[in-house]
């Protein structure tokens, strides 16, 4: 039995100087397993994790062509929310929002769920029309919302422009109290942990270079570390999702695009909420460590290069100035890339795939992070019994045949410009 | 020369003696030179207590003399100017200058926070992982509060900046980036050559490592040459206090050119800093090399610092650290400081790990009294507040060695990382255990110590064959001269590679000063599995300060490179990502601050409005007159005033902004029956027609009117919103899709001035302000459109409606726009002629049912609006077979219908969740509320919706939750043609 | 900063371009009523990392679509040429 973290357990290791154990083994791959997950990301380990918890399946193995967490849930700007409208997204995202709740508990593993709500700005009648919608479903699902005006903000976010300088003024806003924030890289690291003492097997530094077929069926990979057997398969590579999926020969609604984020210098406590402009996307909260996070828009065209451009930057900066004046002093420490499957209608894919035991998780466009765990759990379900979980049924990879398009935002069918 | 060092020598360094300055540290006054910086100011007057670390709140002092310094960081200024976290090694000192050090509690000077210490076994790496998550679920939320207070370094103000940025755009044939001898000599070479030359350099002086050496030696008589040279040219331009901190695609580097030393006067247009975005033709990589510290026990005592630093505060301002140094070291580099130290008269002891060291040198040595130990470490600092000893060990014993300054140097790391910004990983090299650039774009090149050439004259030489070499990348026909060498002996740069360092058995080893990441917590992340740099970093921090790890990632791979039992290259290295140095968020934003934040497009009739009690709003880009102070004195009354006033009499309102598109081409008739779903071949010369255009996934893409003006020209309009989108498209489609039809397009949308005039006066009001014209219902009817002349004018009319009475929309070439809209105003006074806003327009169009706003939300399609039988079966067009697929074509989906309110009293709200009237209220509902307004026609309030069902629900009670306010409204589905079903008023 | 050789204008900043995704896609005619046809052409991406042709627009510039071929890998530009001539060729 794995020894538990604790007050405790720190007091004693430091009296004796005892060393900690691994936090999960370093695991070589076997011929054979239950299941194999391709992709050692935060959805990924989730998964597995999951597979063993929930479902007893506990001859997995994740496959990780890097370090586990190299990926977007070490990139993103760590926020978790369950603000969606849409039937189905609303069961999923608040799924996952319950699962994050309990998540340090569940893992024992601080992942810092930080519950310091975020707020959505409108900044036109019109658009807090859009925001009511929005309000009023999540209430109605049982979900918490609340409407702020103008006075309200000017309270809660005295720093915001409120000056009649402003380029688009604040109308108001909705704020959900039990949004907020988690420390990214300890969620991979958390699961992996998790999954690991339930005996799954994480591989790091093993890349998957094909897909092992008998007639439509997948029974396992080909990998730089040899082909490995398995009952079932799921691709969860974000990002890389048409790569690997068209080893399997099958072509996918996604381009890969590039979405930024920045830190900057960490400072005393000086943004207390999440904060999300409503004039363009542009959003900031303050980790633990004081580095003020923010992101944006996609760069807005294909690429793999993880390499950001400079004028989305500068937007990027604009945006940040234009909603909190004050930051204009502050500085830019880092600013990094990750790469995003986007799909024609902002939605993910999570199910079973044309061919049989390939299961696919992928096109997560802006959301994954906050989806993680609820995206394990109801993966991990569907490739328990080969059929989708009920949160994630209108994510079919063919649902655009049937003209099932999926878009929470109404950004359209155009991928780059969402 | 009295007391403890460090101490100002009395002649000598690079400061200016005959300008003083005052500056103040917390309050207290103190003096530097021009010349100086915050940090070798403050060693000038001897202190040197520069701060307190981050986690464990241990006293700290400068330990280097660049932009690689991780512990003294200082609050600069006050009020709207204070700024955080400055390196004190970066800062100019100037007169007036104030600053403030930090994370002491409640002081620098006594820091109870430093209580911390004791408490270290417990805080190692990561231990906030695996504590505070107890007792409850949440419990996170109890202790984030003081972890946020206890992190973070300085304090930022939430007060707005009152200071300036500009951005700018620049090229060059040639970039050089740093000034140091190989830059300078990469800039001489490629400007003689011709090259149109940028040099840029952090520093407020060119010379890069050679500030660091004597003031009057042979080196700095090369400096100065190569200066004058440069100067003497005119296609060469040196950027001072200019950071390159991010190569970008395109060969384009990001520079911050800082202009604050003396704070700027915002009001004569003064930026603080500037942005240079630079296109080069090719690039130069002259960026140096950072030493890095040596990790032993307490090896973060004031006064433990990086050899070189010692040097340059000796050299440059002419501040001693200390009166006795120790130097430690494993290479020649740190014996050339040593030396320069020894002639200042500072007594030094050379600690080398090396057996054997060149003899030349240690003659040198011995020369200049320079004691030294061969085959020696250090193991451990003693002191608290300032060093005071350090112990060492040499020939298998413990020794202790006095002194007040001890000077570390493990090596150099070069500057890698604005050419690993393309991605190119750089590669080890075991001769200097360092990582150089790993190849280059072929633009691209390095020369001198970022290239790893360390010793001798190799920059020099190096940077001219660089230069040469770019110039000719840029087109030019350098020659090939050879580099003008300084006359002063080449130094060599003998190595071997540090130790692996020990868990020091006293004392803390630092390996992050300013993440307070101990040797002990690099064991700790090895043992725990964090092994990959990326863990290890994520994990315990390391690298992740303002310094960027500039003195710490190098050491670090080296040591869990040891731990894995793999080679440096193996264990792998760190990603370098820009900025390379922290920059101001403001200078990215430069001028697209406030109202400038976005442009403002404003309609011709812009001013018009604002001068007759118009409140303005933003639409988009636009500026757009929401409601006028004739008709009430807040929007609620205002709007149900103008709309009354339309149905009634006569308004004018100004829809400029509507997208115009002028379709001309043989081909333009077939041209448009494609694009739109319905027909468009047979509109006849003279007439208008609504039509609409989906995507090719047959949502909605836009809606409105084109008027056929003769038989290949016709007039389009869009809605305001998607003017853009559908510009693009109609070219997208004729450019890639169907280049055989003979069809141009062109934006009029700035071209003309639109405005409609509405209501059942608006004919007479034509006619009155356009005498001459017909304006019968036989000469212009419905839907009719004419071309006219005014004065000269030409003048395009249609007779089209959107609130759904007799209305007209007339447009003016722009410059002429205020003339017809007050000459409409002006002669159709008699009539009551009123101008209306956008608030009124949308309403109007809601009592009408037209689908607009939010409406055509990129979701909707054209079933979805009820206008799926606009949709020709005789003909394609584009979006026709997607809008076929089943799950569109469910007549269950929600689709446009109209809402009354059945409750008096209360009003509809748009985002409301429609429910039907005996059905618990959860879940999603059946639809949702788009667009409201109070019908003056109807005396209640309307509104437009989309509804499960549709239409086939008419005359069922909904509910209308908003439980936002706790609010319930029961209303009625009908449909939404509020008003005048058979269009009547259209046909008088 | 990706820099986009315009065959019009030059070279210039991506910014003064739109982007509209992978042309390597044949559109079905106008017309056709194949809607397997059309759901491929509008969902379907190969999304190559690696050379890709796809649209930009000198929206700022010269208004014309050009295909541009460029490696998604690292960014670099192999060719540009007018939509317009491509349909032609």
């Amino acid at each position: 039995m794995a020894e538990r973290y604790s007050a405790l357990a720190l007091a004693r290791h430091a009296l004796t100087g005892a060393p900690w154990e691994r936090a999960w083994r370093a695991a070589q791959p076997r011929p054979s397993y239950d299941v194999i997950v391709i992709g050692g990301g935060g959805h990924g380990l989730a998964t597995a994790y999951y597979l063993a918890k929930n479902h007893g399946i506990t001859n997995v193995a994740v496959i990780e062509k890097s370090y586990i967490g190299s990926g977007n849930v070490g990139r993103n700007t760590t926020l978790i929310r369950s603000n969606y409208q849409m039937p189905g997204n609303t069961e999923l995202f608040e799924h996952s929002l319950k699962l994050w709740e309990g998540l340090s508990h569940e893992l024992n593993y601080n992942v810092m769920v930080s519950q310091r709500g975020q707020i959505v700005l409108g900044h036109s009648p019109s658009q807090m029309d859009v925001l009511a919608r929005k309000g009023n479903t999540m209430l109605l699902n049982g979900i918490d919302s609340e409407l702020l005006d103008r006075g309200d903000l000017m309270k809660l976010l005295p720093y915001l422009d409120y000056s009649p300088n402003c380029r688009f003024p604040i109308y108001g806003g909705i704020i959900q109290r039990r949004a907020g924030t988690v420390r990214h890289d300890a969620v991979a690291w958390g699961y992996a942990r998790g999954a690991d003492q339930l005996g799954v097997d994480i591989i790091e530094n093993c890349e998957v270079t094909g897909f092992v077929r008998d007639g439509d069926r997948v029974v396992g990979v080909e990998t730089t570390r040899g082909r490995i057997h398995a009952e079932r398969t799921a691709i969860s590579v974000a990002g890389h999702s048409s790569t690997v999926a068209k080893l399997a020969g099958l072509r996918l609604p996604v381009e890969a695009h590039l979405l930024q984020a920045f830190v900057t210098e960490p400072i005393k406590p000086f943004v207390d909420h999440v904060i999300s402009f409503g004039a363009e996307l542009f959003y900031i909260s303050q980790s633990d460590k004081g580095g003020l996070v923010f992101g944006g828009h996609i760069d807005g065209f294909n690429t793999y290069t993880q390499r950001g451009q400079l004028p989305k930057i500068q937007t990027v900066a604009e945006c940040a100035v234009a909603l909190i004046p004050s930051i204009s002093r502050l500085r830019l420490l880092r600013h990094w890339a990750g790469l995003q499957d986007m799909t024609p209608d902002g939605s993910p894919f999570i199910g079973r795939t044309p061919l049989r035991n390939l299961y696919l998780n992928a096109g997560w466009c802006y959301q994954g992070f906050k989806a993680t765990p609820a995206t394990g759990w109801c993966l991990a379900h569907t490739i328990a019994h080969d059929d989708e979980h009920p949160y994630v049924r209108h994510l079919s990879l063919d649902r655009f045949e049937r003209g099932k398009i999926y878009d929470e935002y109404g950004l359209g069918q155009w991928t780059y410009r969402q | 020369m009295s007391g403890p060092g460090p101490y100002r020598l009395p002649a000598g360094g690079r400061i200016d003696r005959t300008r003083p300055l005052a500056f103040t540290l917390e309050g207290r006054q103190l003096g530097g030179y021009a010349g100086d910086t915050l940090a070798s100011a403050l060693l000038g007057n001897g202190l040197t207590l520069a701060g307190r670390s981050f986690k464990y709140h241990r006293p700290r002092g400068f330990i280097a003399a660049g932009v690689e310094e991780p512990n003294g960081l200082f609050t600069l200024g006050s009020g709207g100017r204070a700024t955080p976290n400055v390196p004190g090694t970066v800062v100019e000192l100037f007169d007036g200058l104030v600053a403030a050090r930090q994370n002491g509690s409640p002081s620098v000077d006594f820091d109870v926070m430093a209580v911390n210490s004791l408490l270290a076994p417990v805080l190692g790496a990561g231990f906030y992982y695996k504590t505070f998550m107890g007792p409850r679920r949440g419990s996170w939320m109890f202790y984030e509060p003081f972890i946020r207070r206890a992190a973070g370094l300085g304090r930022a103000l939430h007060i707005a900046d009152p200071d300036r940025y500009e951005t700018r755009h620049a090229y060059a044939d040639v970039l050089v980036v740093g000034a140091g001898p190989a830059g300078l000599a990469a800039a001489c070479a490629a400007g003689r050559g011709g090259a149109r030359v940028v040099l840029v350099d952090q520093d407020s002086e060119a010379g890069g490592s050679q500030l660091g050496e004597a003031a009057d030696g042979p080196e700095e008589a090369w400096r100065r040459e190569r200066l004058a040279e440069l100067a003497a040219m005119p296609g060469v331009e040196l950027l001072l206090r200019t950071t390159a901190f991010g190569l970008y695609d395109g060969n384009t580097v990001g520079l911050i050119e800082r202009r604050d030393a003396h704070q700027p006067d915002p009001a004569r247009g003064e930026a603080r800093e500037v942005l240079i975005t630079l296109r080069a033709k090719a690039i130069v990589f002259a960026t140096g090399a950072i030493e890095r510290p040596l990790v032993f026990g307490d090896n973060d005592r004031p006064g433990v610092v990086l050899a070189g630093a010692a040097q340059t505060y000796l050299e440059r301002y002419a501040v001693a650290l200390g009166r006795q140094a120790v130097v430690a070291t494993n290479n020649d580099r740190a014996w050339y400081s040593a030396l320069s130290l020894a002639e200042k008269g500072v007594g030094v002891t050379v600690v080398e790990q090396r057996a054997t060291v060149d003899s030349q040198l240690l003659a040198r040595a011995e020369s200049a009294r320079v004691a030294v130990l061969l085959g020696s470490r250090p193991l451990y600092a003693i002191g608290a507040r300032q060093v005071e000893a350090v112990v060492v060990e040499a020939a298998g014993k413990e020794l202790r060695l006095g002194c007040d300054v001890l000077g570390s140097s493990a090596g150099w790391a070069p500057v890698v990382h604005l050419s690993s910004h393309t991605g190119i990983r750089p590669v080890y090299r075991a001769d200097i255990d360092a990582f150089v650039p790993g190849g280059h774009a072929a633009t691209h090149c390095s020369a001198g110590a970022a290239n790893g050439s360390l010793s001798g004259w190799d920059a020099v030489t190096e940077g001219h064959e660089a230069g040469l070499r770019a110039a000719r990348i840029a087109g030019h026909e350098p020659g090939t001269r050879t580099a003008v060498l300084p006359d002063s002996p080449a130094r060599t740069y003998a190595f071997e590679t540090a130790r692996i360092p020990e868990l020091p058995r006293r004392g803390k080893a630092f390996v992050d000063f300013q993440g307070d990441v101990t040797l002990k917590d690099v064991h700790g992340a090895h043992q725990e599995g964090y092994v990959s740099v990326e863990h290890l970093k994520r994990y315990t921090t390391l690298g992740m300060g303002t310094d960027q790890g500039k003195t710490s990632n190098v050491n670090a791979v080296g040591v869990m490179a040891s731990l894995r039992h793999l080679s440096v290259p193996e264990a792998g290295t760190t990603t370098f990502r820009p900025p390379y140095t922290p920059i101001t968020v403001g200078a990215l934003a430069g001028r697209s601050v406030g109202h400038h934040f976005r442009p403002i497009r404003r309609s011709p009739l812009h001013d018009w409005h604002v001068a007759n009690g118009a409140t303005m709003i933003e639409a988009g880009p636009w500026l757009r007159a929401w409601w006028y102070a004739w008709a009430g004195s807040t929007i609620e009354k205002a709007y149900v005033e103008e709309m009354r006033h339309v149905r009634s009499a006569v308004g004018i309102a100004d829809v400029s902004t509507l997208g115009k598109i002028d379709v001309q081409g043989p081909d333009a008739a077939e041209f448009l029956n494609r694009v739109y779903v319905n027909g468009f071949a047979k509109l006849p010369v003279g007439k208008a027609r609504y039509g609409v255009m989906l995507n090719d996934d047959a949502t909605v893409l836009d809606d409105g009117t084109t008027a056929r003006f003769d038989d290949t020209r016709y007039f389009m309009t869009t809605t305001t919103a998607q003017a853009a989108e559908v510009m693009s498209h109609l070219e997208f489609l004729l450019q890639t899709a169907w280049p055989e039809l003979d069809v141009a397009v062109t934006s009029l949308t700035d071209q003309w001035a639109g405005m409609s005039v509405a209501g059942p006066r608006s004919r007479q009001a034509l006619e009155l302000a356009l005498p001459g014209h017909d304006f019968t219902d036989a000469a212009l009817p419905h839907m009719g459109c004419r071309q006219i002349e005014v004065d000269g004018i030409p003048l395009r009319v249609l007779r089209l409606s959107f609130s759904g009475e007799l209305a007209y929309e007339l447009y003016a070439p722009a410059d002429y726009g205020i003339a017809l809209w007050t000459r409409l105003l002006g002669s159709a006074a008699p009539l009551g002629i009123r101008p209306y806003g956008l608030e009124s327009l949308a309403s109007l169009r809601i009592e009408k049912g037209h689908a607009a706003g939010l409406e055509l939300d990129h979701r909707t399609t054209l079933d979805d609006l009820g206008l799926g039988k606009m949709a020709s079966r005789e003909k394609a067009f584009v979006g026709r077979e997607l809008r076929l697929r089943p799950a569109l074509q469910d007549p269950e989906r929600w689709s446009l219908v109209g809402l009354e309110c059945l409750e008096s009293g209360k009003r509809l709200r748009g985002g409301s969740i429609l429910f039907a009237a005996v059905e618990p209220q959860k879940g999603h509902g059946r639809g949702y509320i788009t667009s409201v307004t109070w019908s003056v026609e109807l005396q209640k309030y309307i509104a437009l919706g989309l509804y499960d069902g549709g239409l086939k629900n008419v005359g069922q009670e909904v509910v209308c939750a908003f439980p936002l306010k706790g609010e319930q409204v029961r209303a009625r589905v009908v449909s939404p043609v509020f008003l005048d079903a058979k269009g009547e008023r259209l046909h008088v | 900063m990706l820099r986009i050789p315009c065959p019009h204008c030059g070279e210039r900043d991506f910014t003064e371009f739109r982007y509209a995704g992978d042309a390597s896609k044949v559109r079905p005619a106008h017309g056709t009523d194949d809607l397997q046809a059309w759901h491929d052409h509008v969902y379907l991406f190969d999304n190559p990392k690696g050379p890709h042709r796809e649209y930009w627009q000198h929206v700022l510039g010269c208004r014309q679509w050009l295909v541009l071929e460029r490696d998604t890998a690292t960014n670099t530009v192999i060719g540009s040429r007018l939509a317009r001539d491509r349909v032609r060729a």
